[in-house]
């Protein structure tokens, strides 16, 4: 007894007192911003190696990027990656950053289902899908409830059946293997549901794309309400991008 | 000579690679490999060669420090003499080259589907009908898990055969992951795009794969990789180790309901990949190891914050420990659970810690050593029970010599920035091999180029690939409900497996 509570001691407050402010040690790869500074936009976009960085104007889709940098590398004029780690949206295209324009991501109250924010606001109950996830993001959605990130404590949780849940993560590019089982975990959580997509590989299918061993057409036919960007998403991301989605922000 | 003897990443001609008939290759494999425990198939695998097959088989022998390499052509069609009649260790690769080119393998007790690949040779089949090995009997029943498990984590088809609450069987069926990784490598020609996908092949060992990768395509370019580039993936690849095994203490506490170890153990582990993400942006460091170069410098400045993550995670690591290993509940469960014999990790063919906590002997960081390992002279830790308590053991003890293996390194940063070279050109019509040792144990990446120097087949083996039949083997007269410790405590790869 004594020894468990010397061991409990000697953790001390491990716990993250405000996940929606706090600041990531070091060097992070969150949203970037393109600055308006001449440069060699087709050399930048050829760097890529998943397409992600659009012309005209010079443009990056979080959608795509695999965050490794190369760009900002390379660029450093031109491109940088701050440690904004809230980049999570609730439509596609607000995934795409733009030149010049240093505005942080934020979900469109306006577009989110009312019955989300009625339902789900107190207690959202999430059942998670890897369809070829490399096991990155499955880690990071784990690390997000762990004492540090602590998500349980909004009433965010994993369950262990669709039947006992609100909504699906998907993580990975969604395999052909894969596309029946997701089909049917989908069908099996009751309505009204959500649908988050956690990762690169998730959202655009990444590095992935285009491989004939993937089967997109369930993220295709089906509406996304929550896009978290990452390689992998950040616990902190996964966090802030949820609580957005089904709270009502408190206005400062 | 009818075998080709070369070093840990070294690059040949495929043309110096010696090619007998069938029959003479197989005679020679068998005669490597059998009663030689010291050798083992580090990869087998076959490419279409205009109308035939080329099969090449790597052995690495571990008391000469090389890798055999020998190989053969054969038909689609061909209906041929199994190794695994001789050795059992072939079967899984024996089972990858009938699914992917349909050729036929007498003796072979079970052709079974390895991960039903988009271009395997039979399309008629699928994942969805596949069926499952049963007994007919009114005593037994059977319990299906999966595709998709219960936590947050990756898919794979779990189908048991129990007595009651005991397991008489279990069958594992993957698959369900694979993304063609091994042909996007083809076709995918820039450099960081490959990068890329090595770095996905398994998320949890981006460091090992990566590396695998960095070696193989620096091989293949005959770059000399500099010492301070090799120090950064001997380094990360030792903290990789660290976080990952740290982590699945961890999850070994939460599946014997022990929260305290689960909370604890859990929460150390955040640390060490935290620092990998001050040092190199990504925490599960993607992005920090790239062929040719060193993208994230290690600064002096960073040595200083390591020494002081270490100190810290180092007191509250052991303290946990030495609480753990002495709650009789937690022994209990750790202790005869899950039990694999030296015997069958050896005819089998399992490979890192799974090989390790059987007194099995199989460490590419001392047998086949690359980067600073050969300068750290590296010591496996062995253990001899074969159960949940071996392989727990491994990974506490493994991470105390991680540290000091860390800490030696941190005394001997050395200078200077080599200049990068990005404009590598691979050797036309080579073959490169390169063994990592990945925290699950070894990564084997083969690479061949065609006349023009392009990838014309790139091979990648896991060390999931031989392990999960381990894990198959250790439930086997367990109880059902000690399946889940079992498990987290081989905790296998299945993108890394399914590819």
């Amino acid at each position: 007894m004594l020894s468990n509570l010397k061991i409990l001691y000697h953790q001390g407050k491990q716990f993250i007192p405000d996940v929606t402010k706090a600041v990531l040690p070091g060097i992070f790869r969150g949203r970037p911003v393109i600055s308006s500074a001449d440069a060699d936009d087709m050399a930048i976009s050829d760097l890529c190696p998943v397409g992600a960085i659009g012309l005209k104007p010079l443009s990056i889709d979080l959608g795509k990027c695999t965050f490794c940098g190369e760009c900002a590398r390379c660029f450093p004029q031109k491109i940088a990656f701050t440690k904004d780690y809230k980049i999570a949206a609730n439509l596609r295209e607000d995934l795409i950053i733009r030149e010049g324009h240093d505005v942080p991501v934020e979900i469109r109250p306006e577009l989110v289902r009312k019955e989300i924010r009625q339902l789900f606001g107190g207690s959202l109950k999430l059942r998670q899908i890897s369809a070829g996830g490399d096991n990155s993001c499955e880690w990071e959605l784990n690390a997000a409830n762990n004492v540090q990130f602590d998500m349980s404590r909004f009433g965010i949780d994993f369950v262990a059946s669709p039947r006992h849940a609100d909504g699906i993560v998907i993580t990975g590019p969604v395999t052909q293997n894969m596309a029946e089982p997701l089909q049917i975990c989908y069908d099996a959580v009751p309505d009204p549901k959500i649908v988050v997509l956690a990762g690169t590989d998730a959202i655009s299918g990444g590095i992935f794309a285009g491989s004939p061993a993937i089967d997109r057409s369930f993220i295709e036919k089906t509406r996304i309400d929550l896009y978290i960007p990452g390689n992998p998403a950040h616990p902190l991301t996964i966090i802030n991008g949820l609580l957005d989605l089904t709270r009502k922000l408190k206005k400062e | 000579m009818n075998y080709l003897s070369i070093k840990n990443n070294q690059t040949v001609s495929i043309a110096e690679i010696p090619e007998t008939d069938y029959y003479a290759f197989r005679v020679l494999v068998v005669g490597m490999v059998v009663s030689h425990p010291e050798r083992h198939c580090v990869n087998y695998f076959g490419y279409q060669q205009e109308e035939s097959i080329k099969l090449i088989c790597c052995i690495a022998d571990d008391f000469l420090h090389v890798i055999n390499v020998l190989s053969c052509r054969v038909k689609a069609s061909d209906s041929l003499d199994s190794l695994t009649s001789d050795c059992l260790a072939f079967e899984k690769f024996e089972r990858e080259i009938h699914e992917n080119f349909g050729v036929f393998f007498k003796g072979h007790p079970w052709l079974k589907p390895v991960r039903y690949p988009v271009d395997r040779a039979d399309r008629s089949e699928t994942i969805a009908n596949y069926p499952f090995w049963g007994i007919e009997s009114e005593e037994l029943h059977e319990v299906g898990v999966g595709p998709i498990h219960a936590g947050i984590i990756e898919p794979g088809h779990f189908r048991f055969v129990c007595n009651g609450e005991q397991i008489l069987h279990l069958e594992i069926q993957l698959g369900y992951q694979h993304r063609g990784i091994e042909k996007l490598f083809l076709e995918k020609k820039k450099l960081i795009e490959r990068a890329t996908l090595a770095e996905a092949i398994a998320g949890d060992t981006v460091v090992g794969h990566s590396t695998a990768f960095a070696h193989v395509w620096e091989s293949l370019c005959g770059f000399e990789s500099s010492a301070d580039i090799e120090y950064v993936r001997t380094l990360a690849l030792e903290l990789e180790r660290i976080a990952i095994h740290t982590g699945d203490l961890s999850a070994v506490c939460t599946d014997i309901a022990y929260q305290l170890g689960s909370a604890v153990f859990g929460r150390l582990r955040t640390p060490i990949i935290n620092f990998m993400q001050e040092w190199g942006g990504n925490r599960l460091s993607k992005g920090l190891i790239r062929p040719g170069r060193n993208p994230f410098l290690f600064t002096p400045e960073l040595a200083v914050r390591l020494h002081h993550v270490l100190d810290v995670f180092e007191p509250d690591f052991n303290e946990m420990n030495k609480r753990l290993f002495q709650l009789p509940s937690a022994l209990s469960r750790f202790e005869r659970t899950g039990i694999v014999s030296y015997e069958d990790v050896l005819s089998i063919g399992t490979v890192g810690m799974s090989a390790r906590m059987s007194g099995l002997n199989r460490d590419i960081r001392s047998s086949h050593p690359y980067g600073w390992y050969g300068l750290l002279s590296h010591d496996p830790i062995i253990k001899h029970h074969g159960d949940v308590y071996s392989r727990v053991q491994i990974r506490k003890q493994e991470v105390v010599q991680s540290m000091g293996y860390i800490r030696t390194l941190l005394g001997q940063i050395p200078d200077g920035v080599t200049p990068q070279d990005t404009s590598l050109e691979a050797r036309p019509e080579s073959f490169a091999i390169s063994l990592v040792e990945g925290w699950r144990g070894e990564i084997c990446h083969c690479a061949l180029t065609d006349k023009k120097g392009e990838l014309m087949q790139y091979k990648i083996k896991d060390p999931s690939f031989h392990n999960w039949l381990a894990l198959a083997l250790a439930v086997r007269n367990n109880e059902i409900s000690d399946f889940p410790i079992c498990n987290k405590s081989f905790n296998l790869s299945y993108s890394g497996h399914d590819l």
